[in-house]
């Protein structure tokens, strides 16, 4: 005997085209999200921000120029006119700080920028290709990054000499191969999926697969790696001009600031401790917010 | 009546360790005009991989040993890749069993769907568009155009079939490979879906079904092949097969086949699993698992034997009884 079942009598029947169409999520949701799950990432983000301001605004804000000296206020304290203070050649610490971070955000982003880009194609086409391209693609990120960093960051630096363009080579010559590997693992993944297999069915060529089934998938990955690249190529400027390899005086740099500030570290603490803080700030903010994203981008991944 | 699709012999395998594993061995069949053929078998039979070697999409390492495969009289065995790749999309197309990861989660559904007609066919933007609008109407989609923009993630999983249907069937494909189609969805929209499928053969499209669920197989199908440890071990029209199942490995599945009416309490099965393909029984593939094995039957591997009204079967006791 079967039990007769009793059916709510005016249930609403649900069809394909009843539902409520919810709206494409997007940037915007993408924003919503991490400002609803992650506080330290908004207030990282509010911190890039005020020193990008800083950083283009920097003529506005301050009287002074970054080169002008003032050799009768040298290593003055801070004070109502220089608020910083003043370094050995008695220029303004706040315009070298103002200017400094232009090269220190430029630094951080453009390298990046390259070595996203750079290491996400080499990834793409390694993972895709397999055999022997891959092979090699992954033997010379192997040597890469089996090179310390540092070293041959100092080398190429060393070779080219100074200034920026070749900061920028260098740095993204250092970065790629680690964005690389990442891409190359993420891509296998993609490229097992069901979706990649319906492109194929469809006659999608590779190269057309890669850029617009591959690419896409990869790019919450690649914007995690771009955040956390940035602190890491300011960190490596800072260190390269703190050597006197990078930026040369009279240009600023917070790193080069702080190389000069040392040999005043006792008289003049502020000359390198002013600088310091902001490579520290900028970096520390630039940290969290990738962890962020990181975060939301990826729902399998808790924060905490 | 043409045939679309022609498989003769093919053989398809991988290396392993312990030398090539055959997946599909000697298979043939064929998909006429307009019609649904059925192929139907355990997990691990060599279904999947059949459909696989006829796209050209088999998996590195995995290769066609030998045999041809004819799509509408053009060989596909050892074609160039472009040419391929030309057919595919176009003259032929497969939709998968698992709507929810069959469409890329960051692309929205008209650009996925009109992908076909961008690659096939010059085509503007805005014809690419409608077209794309009409197919998914046709396959029932309701408010296509405002489903266009969504992403697949907002769809449900009766929707995104039906738009794998649709990207599969947009440029008309004469030749379709539904792998197991229906097997992800709730069957008030698996009913949908095998309606539409019928309307697509009616049209003239062959319709290549691969599927473990012989309810499906007997509502949809004019032919049927049953593939057993990389063989067609029967092949025949569907009412044939199913009022006289010859295989004890058919029977087998159709024992294990839940009916309303049905009488017993525990389902039937079939003991054992499909062996392993580097560890195949020198005779008959299905011999060990056989409540009706002889001592024939373990030393070499029965033909394929016509048995009358085109019923074919690869199985010795079978042959036996029929003489009797």
């Amino acid at each position: 005997m079967i039990k007769k079942r009793a059916f709510p009598e005016k249930e609403k029947v649900f069809r394909p085209g009843d539902e409520q169409l919810p709206e494409p999520d997007g940037f915007r949701t993408v924003l919503r999200r991490l400002a609803g799950e992650n506080k330290l990432a908004v207030v990282s983000a509010a911190v890039i921000l005020l020193f990008v301001l800083a950083a283009v605004l920097a003529p506005v804000l301050t009287p002074y120029t970054e080169k002008d000296m003032d050799l009768r206020h040298r290593l003055s304290p801070p004070s109502p006119e220089h608020l910083f203070g003043t370094d050995e050649g008695g220029r303004d610490i706040l315009t070298r700080m103002l200017f400094g971070s232009r090269v220190s955000l430029l630094i951080g982003v453009v390298p990046s920028l390259v070595s996203m880009l750079l290491g996400a194609a080499l990834g793409i086409v390694s993972g895709y290709a397999g055999g022997k391209t891959d092979a090699v693609i992954m033997r010379l990120a192997d040597l890469m990054l089996a090179f310390p960093s540092m070293l041959l960051a100092m080398v190429i630096m060393y070779t080219l000499g100074g200034g920026l363009m070749n900061i920028f080579l260098t740095l993204s010559l250092v970065n790629w191969a680690g964005v690389a590997r990442v891409v190359r693992s993420e891509t296998l993944r993609i490229i097992k999926t069901e979706y990649v297999e319906a492109a194929r069915i469809t006659g999608v060529a590779g190269i057309r697969i890669m850029l617009c089934h591959v690419l896409p998938n990869c790019i919450p990955t690649m914007l995690v790696l771009f955040t956390l690249n940035i602190p890491a190529s300011i960190l490596t400027e800072s260190s390269l001009s703190f050597l006197g390899l990078g930026i040369q005086p009279p240009d600023a740099s917070w790193g080069l600031m702080v190389n000069t500030g040392r040999q005043f570290l006792y008289s003049a603490p502020w000359l390198s401790l002013i600088p310091s803080a902001a490579i520290m700030a900028i970096v520390l903010a630039f940290n969290f917010l990738g962890d962020g994203l990181a975060d939301v981008l990826d729902p399998y991944r808790k924060n905490q | 009546m043409r045939n679309i699709l022609e498989v003769r012999h093919l053989c398809a395998g991988f290396p392993t360790l312990k030398g090539e594993a055959v997946a599909v061995n000697d298979v043939s069949l064929t998909v006429p005009e307009g019609k649904i053929v059925g192929l139907v078998g355990e997990s691990g039979c060599g279904k999947s991989m059949t459909a696989r070697a006829v796209m050209g999409l088999i998996r590195y390492p995995g290769r066609v040993i030998s045999g041809s495969i004819l799509l509408d009289g053009r060989e596909l065995v050892g074609m160039p890749k472009k040419e391929k790749r030309a057919l595919r999309g176009s003259e032929m197309s497969m939709i998968f069993q698992e709507p929810m990861t069959s469409l890329n989660p960051v692309m929205k559904v008209g650009r996925q769907v009109e992908e076909a007609i961008r690659i096939h066919e010059k085509v503007t933007a805005e014809e690419a568009a409608r077209r794309s609008v009409e197919i998914l109407t046709k396959v029932g989609v309701p408010e296509a155009k405002k489903r266009c923009l969504c992403y697949p993630h907002q769809l449900s999983g009766g929707l995104r079939q039906r738009v794998m249907i649709a990207m599969a069937m947009i440029l008309g494909p004469r030749l379709l490979i539904a792998d197991e189609p229906t097997t992800a969805l709730d069957v008030t929209v698996e009913a949908q879906i095998l309606q539409l499928m019928r309307t697509l053969s009616s049209g003239g499209t062959g319709i290549l079904l691969i599927s473990h669920d012989l309810g499906v197989i007997a509502q949809l199908c004019d032919h049927v092949y049953v593939m057993y440890a990389g063989r067609i071990v029967e092949s025949a029209d569907v009412n044939e097969l199913f009022d006289r199942p010859l295989h004890p490995y058919t029977r087998g599945l159709l024992n294990s086949v839940r009916s309303l009416r049905g009488g017993g309490d525990v389902l039937d099965t079939i003991p054992g699993a499909v062996p392993n393909l580097t560890r195949m029984p020198a005779g008959c593939g299905f011999s060990p698992r056989c409540p009706e094995r002889c001592d024939e039957c373990v030393m070499d591997v029965p033909g394929l034997v016509d048995m009358g009204n085109g019923h074919l079967v690869r199985c010795r006791p079978a042959e036996g009884e029929e003489a009797k």
